[in-house]
């Protein structure tokens, strides 16, 4: 037996007390279709097993012991079902924890406010079932999610037709604004799934115009159709934006911005290379851009509270359409 | 042989669980930890009993004998150890089941999925089919949000730097959190202010850094009848909207022309480059930042002071620079 951790104990312990009354409640159970419920792998079962084996009442006679039938799982008699007798003091499920009890019911609360009038019901009898079970014990009348707003609402929505489209393998057709052009286009895509970054969510597709894998975000997605038509690239799963947005030096450019307190934010905002302190609270802050327009319409929004340090063509630019601007209203 | 940790922590559960009275210090050392030493035997015990206790397991502490105050003796009472009886219908089940993929924290998500687990091990079918429902999602990236969802639970006082909308430098602040809300899409965190002896309403989005916990669990309580959804909408600054009256380049200022009130084509303009177009909009704080961002493509009428806000900000970016 492999010694464990101290945590890999108490977690072992923690998936013990849940499998022993998902055994009691489902009978015989093959230990594969088990580990696949209970979310972990064949073999970490196993060792489970092994352990429960050795507990049981302290009387310590063989008796007392909770029985597992190991010839069952393992050597030439196997047929693979898990056996598990004497346990009946731990067929319950452990209570919730504070946490969980206050996690699930928060979830709860979301669900109900996108949820059709018929299914508000069904979520309002989940609810009142495990407030019950959560007796107090949960902080959830304290969190509280709030409704989705209607924007939101159709974001959840529109990401739930494409991910329908990602599972069935259908072209999707985008009407798609990309603020920085101030500009709108049609295209039609082959969808690879929906991921996050930088706290918005994007769709991953490989775009028929640009013919190439393009990101949209999905709150500038004005409208979605799923074709009939099945995709035309190779099925690919979506990139891994955990690194962030970009990922190919080629397609961006190193800018160093000094920023002024009022426009310190833009650090929490936009994924930065690195941010350097200045006097006065200012910062001096580094980021690789994909776009110029991108940071010329950024600089505008912020101004007068930050400025290009280099490329220094960039900042010459910038006090251009500051000019050109300002003379509209001479 | 070496007895496995979790064996031991399975044992001491199972031990005083069935047993129907308080079992002493000395049986449970004598059947569990029999070859440790006092002090291993003290050390191990209440490590043992502190992460049982972390697991949601309730050890009750007691008096052996009513009548004398010995030694105390441990137990756990089945009906606080396990889950109440919760009889899921299918429908009840497949939200529950739903409710698993709403949370875009870590931790939540797995909290969420652990308490699905302990709901369903009794064996409820589900049934997704009758569900009409947008799969909504709570991300909370806050890097805060941890430390206030924890103090709200426990009602621990919480101390942060906290930098007002507007104002360049941050302040420490020393709250009593009563709750923590979702409100216009951002999260705000509601309780007694104890610098400035009043209800304060703060946006973590605005919290520097990771907040600390300042205090002991249950330090204080929560006013009866406090609804701190209320208390947020009431104390969080009410969004004011301005009527703004923009001349926009013809083709451009799309999302103006999506959320216009009004648009009047072909109207004249500041320069003949193109034609304009006139557009009214509603629009909250951050009008001026807006605006701005399309440069030379729109020209803004009215009212006055988002005007002057524009002349002032672009002409203070040609100057610094001079």
């Amino acid at each position: 037996m492999s010694t464990s951790t101290s945590s890999g104990a108490k977690d072992q312990v923690a998936r013990l007390l849940t499998l022993v009354p998902y055994l009691h409640a489902h009978g015989q159970v093959r230990l594969d279709d088990a580990a696949r419920a209970l979310g972990i792998e064949p073999d970490q079962l196993l060792g489970d097993l092994k352990v429960l084996l050795m507990c049981g009442l302290p009387g310590g006679y063989p008796d007392d012991l909770i029985d597992v039938d190991l010839d069952a799982l393992e050597g030439p008699e196997a047929d693979g079902v898990i056996r598990v007798s004497n346990a009946d003091y731990l067929a319950r499920p452990l209570k919730l924890t504070p946490t969980e009890a206050t996690a699930i019911i928060v979830a709860l609360r979301a669900l109900r406010s996108s949820a059709s009038e018929q299914t508000r019901e069904v979520v309002d009898r989940a609810l009142a079932k495990l407030e019950a079970a959560a007796a107090g014990g949960s902080a959830a009348p304290r969190i509280d999610p709030g409704e989705e707003s209607p924007e939101r609402l159709d974001q959840a929505r529109l990401e739930d037709d494409l991910q329908d489209a990602v599972g069935r393998r259908r072209q999707v057709r985008l009407t798609y604004f990309v603020p920085s052009r101030d500009e709108q286009s049609e295209r039609t895509v082959d969808p690879r799934g929906v991921v996050t970054a930088h706290g918005f969510r994007y769709l991953d597709a490989w775009c028929h115009l640009a013919e190439a894998p393009r990101l949209f975000r999905l709150d500038r997605i004005r409208a979605a159709t799923v074709l009939d038509q099945p995709i035309e690239t190779a099925p690919e799963g979506p990139r891994d934006l955990s690194d962030g947005l970009f990922t190919r030096a080629s397609d961006t450019m190193p800018v160093t911005l000094a920023l002024d307190p009022e426009a310190r934010w833009i650090v929490e905002y936009y994924p930065v290379e690195a941010v350097r302190r200045r006097r006065g609270g200012r910062l001096e802050v580094d980021l690789l851009i994909a776009d110029e327009r991108w940071l010329q319409r950024l600089l505008l929004r912020l101004a007068p509270h930050a400025r290009v340090i280099s490329p220094p063509e960039l900042q010459v630019r910038f006090l251009e359409q500051a000019r050109t601007t300002l003379s509209l209203y001479a | 042989m070496v007895v496995q940790k979790s064996e031991r922590l399975l044992n001491l559960l199972i031990m005083l669980l069935v047993q129907r009275h308080y079992v002493s210090k000395d049986r449970i050392r004598s059947i569990l930890y029999p070859d440790s030493s006092t002090d291993a035997f003290e050390k191990m015990f209440e490590r043992d009993k502190e992460e049982l206790r972390s697991l949601g397991v309730p050890i009750e502490v007691g008096n052996m004998d009513a009548y004398f105050d010995d030694e105390p003796g441990y137990r756990i009472r089945p009906d606080q150890l396990a889950l109440p009886d919760v009889q899921l219908t299918a429908d009840e089940a497949a939200v529950i089941g739903l409710a698993t993929r709403v949370w875009e924290h870590a931790r939540l998500a797995e909290a969420t999925t652990e308490a699905v687990r302990k709901l369903t091990a009794l064996g409820i079918p589900t049934d997704v089919t009758a569900l009409e429902i947008a799969q909504p999602r709570l991300s909370a990236d806050e890097p805060s949000f941890d430390v206030f969802w924890e103090a709200v639970q426990e009602r621990t006082p919480v101390e942060f730097e906290y930098r007002r909308s507007g104002a360049a430098s941050s302040r420490t602040r020393h709250l009593e959190p009563w709750g923590v809300v979702r409100y216009s899409g951002r999260w705000y965190v509601v309780g007694f202010d104890t610098d400035r002896g009043e209800e304060r309403v703060f946006r973590l989005s605005r919290v520097q850094g990771v907040a600390r916990k300042n205090g002991r669990p249950g330090s204080y309580d929560v006013p009866p009848g406090t609804d701190v959804r209320a208390t947020t909408v009431r104390l969080a600054p009410a969004p004011t909207t301005t009527r703004v009256t923009v001349l926009v380049r013809e083709g451009s200022g799309l999302a103006l022309r999506r959320d216009a009130e009004e648009i009047q084509p072909g109207v004249d303009g500041p320069d003949d480059l193109t034609a304009w177009d006139r557009v009214v909009i509603s629009r909250g704080g951050g009008v001026g930042d807006e605006l701005l961002g399309y440069a030379a493509d729109v020209y803004v009428e009215e009212p006055a002071h988002v005007r002057e806000e524009l002349v002032r900000r672009l002409t203070a970016a040609l100057e610094r620079t001079a």
